[in-house]
This record gives structure tokens, C-alpha cells and sequence, in this order.
């Protein structure tokens, strides 16, 4: 074999392992909902296999479903507006720090330590009838009888923003930690008050770094299904949510199968059109 | 009125005392270069002026007016970094315009003057480009024209020149010094490249580890070195062990190793009081190998070469006399010698320097 034919091999061998895994758990999968989305539940329980349009019909024109998808969209939008004002700051405070910045990116990562569920569930120890802040409430006799708080959007907007603001920090930061603060000092020698120099310097040139946390916060805030099911009332569900009721709830995979991969579809459209304009490679600085 | 005045500035970082309490004057329109090792505590100077460091003690004044307390937005300052600094998103044209927009400068008059800053660093038809287009050293003439389109009272390069190949290096300098000459603002240059300083300043202030250890002209500085750092910082010097025997009017007799007792004129040994302990510095330019015998009036040494390091129009030689290696640098005509030959060593003493030992 040649030396060519060898080393243009090589990188092939090298990454089968991560190839074998993609195809046989994401790739393949995913066929299989495809395939499943074309068949039907029949009202004895059973799926007949064929090719029906039925559950598709059925996910495209239901208002209810088209409700719950831009429900779940705004969530998601309101999530990644809010992760953004309160993570910009920080990120710009981590990149600008001038001793370890390494200890505050650990204590930024410390949370994802905690499984996601048990860190939405804190929450109900904080907001819930008998939590921490309500028992706070009635010791000052601010109030008589706890208030509820939770099961409503706000607070599974709260909990999203609480699992998804690391992901913009991170972004945030690694975009800034890029910028030349000499950029910063000409602009100030220029005239530019510091304020000035950020908004015409700073912001600008750290907002790939926006935009590739804010499509994380979007991409991951709008599949969630377990803030809303934990933190949400009944007429909080996101689309993630019916999915789970089709194929968890109802047994009905094929039904399950074509609203997830309609959401796919909405999200995938999302991340296209962030490539088209702004390319991957910064997503992929902010998860490296 | 000098345009910079430091006054009694001292600048610490925690322990670390970058800059020691020192004291410089400025003169309008001077080319005034910071000359020294890196960790000397030229950076740190010229930051303090521009107003990006705030001194620990002492006094700033630009134009006369103590300046400590205005913010740099407001010293209106011209600055120029080593990695240029230009604003990747914004077009040759908006660069070089920035500083305009917060000036009171008609918008209508805007174009015009960044054309005009343009031409004057010889870029007329870069404006709508991105800086990332440009070669390194376009673009450090575009961090140029950005600093000089604003007027500024003074203009600050920090290594401009440092990040440039070695040949483009040598024809910046020439440009950036006709158009400080032509523009005449008062310019403070940072380098730790003796070269660039020789070739370009009115004035040069060596500084090691914190501390002014010689201000001059770039002659006087050169020719005589005040301490045994300057000597050897700029250009090789070999430093000779001596005393002083004896002071006169114009000459101040000094014996050395090697070459005996040499009269050296008194402006070559200024800081030379009395008879003592004294130190002769011999530049390694100054330092001829021959084979013919010396003309009147010149020292003259046995010696042998031991190692020939050969540069193109010039070499160097490390030579030994007795037990003593010291360095020449020579012309050379026809060929270099070899290693190992006897020659001898011609030295004219008016050439000679000589620091307090």
C-alpha cells in the first residue's frame, strides 16, 4: 500500500470507534422513528406496520399541537433572552478577572456535578407551600398562609434559565477571552469612554459568541421535557412533554414518533439557518 | 514647556516595584525613545502616560497640566501597540476614523481627513478593506494613521516595529520617523532594539530593572556610556578593570589590563572625580585588528584570533590578549582573518570611555 493510500486511511481508523457509536445509537435510531412515524395504533392497542400518513395528519393539523410547539418556542425564546442579560455579565466579569480564571470557570461547571433533575426539584424545597421562602414570608409576617408559587411559565422559565445559563456563560466567556484588550485601550486613546469602547469594540466582536450560546439555550430549552413536568402547571407542557405522553403515557409510538420528529425538524431549521450565517466552528470553540 | 513631564513617579505592583522613583522631561515635538530590556519598566512608563496605569506615587503633566486624575478618553493621546490593535469588524476607514467621531469634527469633514491620514502613511486606497486583508506592516501604518488623524498632543508606540519582519522592520522606521518629522508631535517610543532607538530618537532613555540609567542624545549615549549597563546594552563593549592615575584638565589618565596606561579626553569620562578604581570601556567597533604596525598616536597589542564570527560586511572577532578575551567588530576588508592567527590589536585612546570602577 502506498504511503498515501495509508495516511489518508488513517484518520478513517482512527475515528471508527466514534463513527460505530453515532451510527448504532443516534443514526440508527432515528430510522427507526422515522419508520415508526408512518405506522398506525390501531384501537385494539396493537401498531399496524405500513406506510399511513395518519399520525402526521394528525400532528400538522391539530391546532392543539401547533399551540404547544409555539408555546414552547416563546418559553424557549424568553429562557435565552433572559440567560443572555444575566450571562453576559459574568462571562465579561470571568474574561476580565485577573486571578484564576480556571476556579471560576469550576465553580461555574460545579452544578452540572448535581443531575439536572435533582437541581430542578430544588426548587420545590425553595418556592414550594412549605419552602424556604414562604416559611421566610410567614416568620417575618409578611403574609399568613404560604403563596404558591410554583407550577406556572415563570417558574419553568426559572428552572430553564437555571440549567441553561452555564452554556451562555461558557459561550459568552470564550468569545470575550478571544478579544485583544489592547482593542479596548485604543478605542479609550481614542476618546472612547469605557462604556463607548465596549459598545462599539467589545460587543460587537463577542457576538458569535452570543449567538452560539444563545442557539444552545433555544436548541436545549425548547426539547426539555423535565422543567415543566417537575416546575410546571398542567397547562405548562412543552412540546417535549407530549412526546413523552404519546410514547410513555399513551403507548402510541408511532403518534410519538412524528411530534418528535416534527420538533426536530423546527430546531434542526433553527441550527441551519445559525450556520448559514454565523458557521459552526464557534459553537464548537464554546464546547471545547 | 516640556510637553511630558514625569515627576517623581513610582509605580508598584504589590511587592514588585516596576518603576523606581525617577523623574523625565519631554520636549515638544521630541522623538524620545524608552530604551531598555524587557521587564525594564519602559512599558510600564509609557502606559502611565497614556493613562492605562495610574502611578503609585507622583505626578503626570501633559502640556503642563497634571493629567494623574484625567481619565484616557481624555488625555487625547495617539497610541500604537505592537500587535496594531485595529478593530477586526471595521474597515481601514472606520478604524482610522473612530477617534474622529468623539471629536468635535464636522461629519462631512471626516473622510477627508481619514483620506488625508491615509496618504500621509502612503495606504490612499485601503479604506474600504478589513484590517485581516492587509500585511502586518500595512496595517501597523493603518494603527498609525489612526493615532495621528485625532491631532494628538502626544503619540505613544509601544514596540510598533516589533512584530515586523526584519527588512520591513528597517524601511518602517525610516517612515514612521519622516512622518513624526513632518507631522511634529511629541513622540514617546518604547523599544528594546538599540538600533531602533540609535537611528531614530533626539533623545534616548535607557532604563533597566526600574530604574533611568541614562538619558542623552543618541550619540552621547553611545559614546559615552554612564554606567557599565548602558555600555553593554548598547552595542558590545568590552569593560577593562582599571584605575585612574591621574586627572588633568582635558585628559584623564586611566591604566588598564592589556593595553597600559591610556589618556583618555576628560568628555569620555565624566563621571570620573579624582584618581581611583576606574572602569575602561572599549566598543568592539573600536577595537581594529592589523597586521601592520600602529600609526602614532595608537595603542597597539599582541593578540591572537579564537573565533571568527562572520556577519557579511562585518565580523566579529573574539580575540585573546594575554589572559583576556575581548570583542572586535570590523569592517572587513578583503577577506576576514582566521582563527588562530597573530595579530595585533590597534586602539586609539580618544575612543576610549571610562566609568568610575
Amino acid at each position: 500500500m502506498s504511503v498515501e493510500a495509508r495516511e489518508a486511511r488513517q484518520p478513517w481508523i482512527l475515528l471508527s470507534p466514534a463513527l460505530t457509536a453515532v451510527a448504532l445509537l443516534l443514526f440508527v435510531p432515528l430510522i427507526f422513528i422515522v419508520i415508526y412515524s408512518f405506522w398506525l395504533r390501531t384501537a385494539t392497542g396493537a401498531d399496524e406496520v405500513g406506510f399511513f400518513l395518519d399520525n402526521w395528519q394528525e400532528a400538522l393539523s391539530d391546532a392543539f399541537y401547533r399551540d404547544i410547539l409555539l408555546n414552547t418556542l416563546k418559553i424557549a425564546a424568553i429562557t435565552t433572552f433572559v440567560c443572555a442579560v444575566m450571562g453576559y455579565p459574568a462571562a465579561y466579569f470571568i474574561a476580565r478577572a485577573k486571578g484564576n480564571k480556571v476556579i471560576l470557570l469550576l465553580l461555574l461547571m460545579l452544578p452540572f456535578w448535581i443531575s439536572y433533575i435533582i437541581r430542578t426539584m430544588s426548587w420545590i424545597n425553595i418556592l414550594g407551600v412549605s419552602g424556604a421562602l414562604n416559611s421566610a414570608l410567614i416568620w417575618l409576617g409578611l403574609i399568613d398562609d404560604p403563596i404558591q408559587m410554583l407550577y406556572n411559565e415563570t417558574t419553568v422559565i426559572l428552572g430553564l434559565v437555571h440549567f441553561l445559563l452555564p452554556f451562555m456563560v461558557l459561550n459568552v466567556f470564550v468569545s470575550l477571552d478571544g478579544i485583544d484588550t489592547n482593542l479596548e485601550d485604543a478605542a479609550n486613546s481614542l476618546g472612547a469612554t469605557r462604556w463607548q469602547a465596549f459598545l462599539q469594540v467589545t460587543l460587537p466582536l463577542s457576538l458569535p459568541g452570543l449567538a452560539a450560546g444563545g442557539l444552545l439555550c433555544f436548541v436545549l430549552g425548547a426539547g426539555t421535557y423535565i422543567t415543566p413536568l417537575v416546575l410546571g402547571g398542567p397547562s405548562d407542557a412543552m412540546f417535549a412533554n407530549l412526546v413523552f405522553e404519546a410514547i410513555i403515557t399513551q403507548l402510541n409510538w408511532p403518534l410519538g414518533s412524528a411530534l418528535s420528529l416534527m420538533l426536530l425538524a423546527v430546531l434542526g431549521a433553527l441550527v441551519l439557518i445559525y450556520n448559514r450565517y454565523l458557521g459552526m466552528a464557534q459553537l464548537m470553540k464554546g464546547l471545547g | 514647556m516640556s510637553a511630558v513631564t514625569l515627576n517623581n513617579i513610582v509605580k508598584r505592583f504589590g511587592n514588585f516595584t516596576a518603576v523606581h522613583r525617577s523623574s523625565l522631561e519631554i520636549a515638544e515635538g521630541a522623538f524620545v525613545t524608552l530604551l531598555g530590556p524587557s521587564g525594564c519598566g519602559k512599558t510600564t512608563n509609557l502606559r502611565m502616560i497614556a493613562g492605562l496605569l495610574d502611578p503609585t506615587e507622583g505626578e503626570i503633566l501633559i502640556g503642563g497640566k497634571r493629567v494623574n486624575d484625567v481619565p484616557i478618553h481624555k488625555r487625547n493621546l495617539g497610541l500604537v501597540f505592537q500587535n496594531y490593535a485595529l478593530f477586526p469588524h471595521k474597515t481601514v476607514a472606520e478604524n482610522v476614523a473612530f477617534g474622529l467621531k468623539y471629536r468635535d469634527v464636522p461629519s462631512s469633514d471626516i473622510p477627508r481627513r481619514v483620506q488625508e491620514a491615509l496618504e500621509l502613511v502612503q495606504l490612499p486606497d485601503v479604506g474600504d478593506r478589513y484590517p485581516k486583508a492587509l500585511s502586518g506592516g500595512q496595517q501597523q501604518r493603518i494603527a498609525l494613521a489612526r493615532a495621528i488623524v485625532i491631532e494628538p498632543d502626544v503619540l505613544l508606540l509601544d514596540e510598533p516595529l516589533s512584530a515586523l519582519d526584519a527588512n520591513l522592520r528597517e524601511d518602517m522606521r525610516v517612515e514612521l520617523k519622516r512622518i513624526q518629522e513632518r507631522i511634529g508631535v511629541t513622540t514617546v517610543f518604547v523599544t528594546h532594539d538599540q538600533s531602533e532607538a540609535l537611528a531614530m530618537s533626539d533623545q534616548i532613555v535607557v532604563m533597566s530593572a526600574g530604574r533611568v540609567e541614562q538619558v542623552g542624545a543618541p550619540e552621547e549615549v553611545y559614546n559615552t556610556p554612564s554606567s557599565e549597563f548602558v555600555a553593554n546594552f548598547l552595542g558590545a563593549s568590552n569593560i577593562l578593570e582599571g584605575k585612574c592615575t591621574d586627572i588633568g584638565a582635558d585628559k584623564v589618565a586611566i591604566e588598564a589590563p592589556i593595553f597600559g596606561k591610556l589618556a583618555i579626553p576628560a568628555e569620555k569620562a565624566p563621571l570620573i572625580k579624582g584618581p581611583g578604581p576606574a572602569k575602561l570601556v572599549v566598543r568592539a567597533e573600536k577595537l581594529q585588528l592589523s597586521q601592520s604596525p600602529a600609526p602614532d598616536g595608537v595603542v597597539s597589542v599582541p593578540a591572537y584570533v579564537e573565533t571568527v564570527d562572520y556577519q557579511g560586511q562585518a565580523v566579529r572577532y573574539f580575540v585573546r590578549a594575554g589572559d583576556t578575551q575581548l570583542q572586535a567588530i570590523n569592517m572587513i576588508d578583503g577577506h576576514p582573518f582566521a582563527e588562530g592567527t597573530e595579530v595585533n590589536l590597534l586602539l586609539r585612546p580618544q575612543d576610549c570611555a571610562a566609568l568610575p570602577g
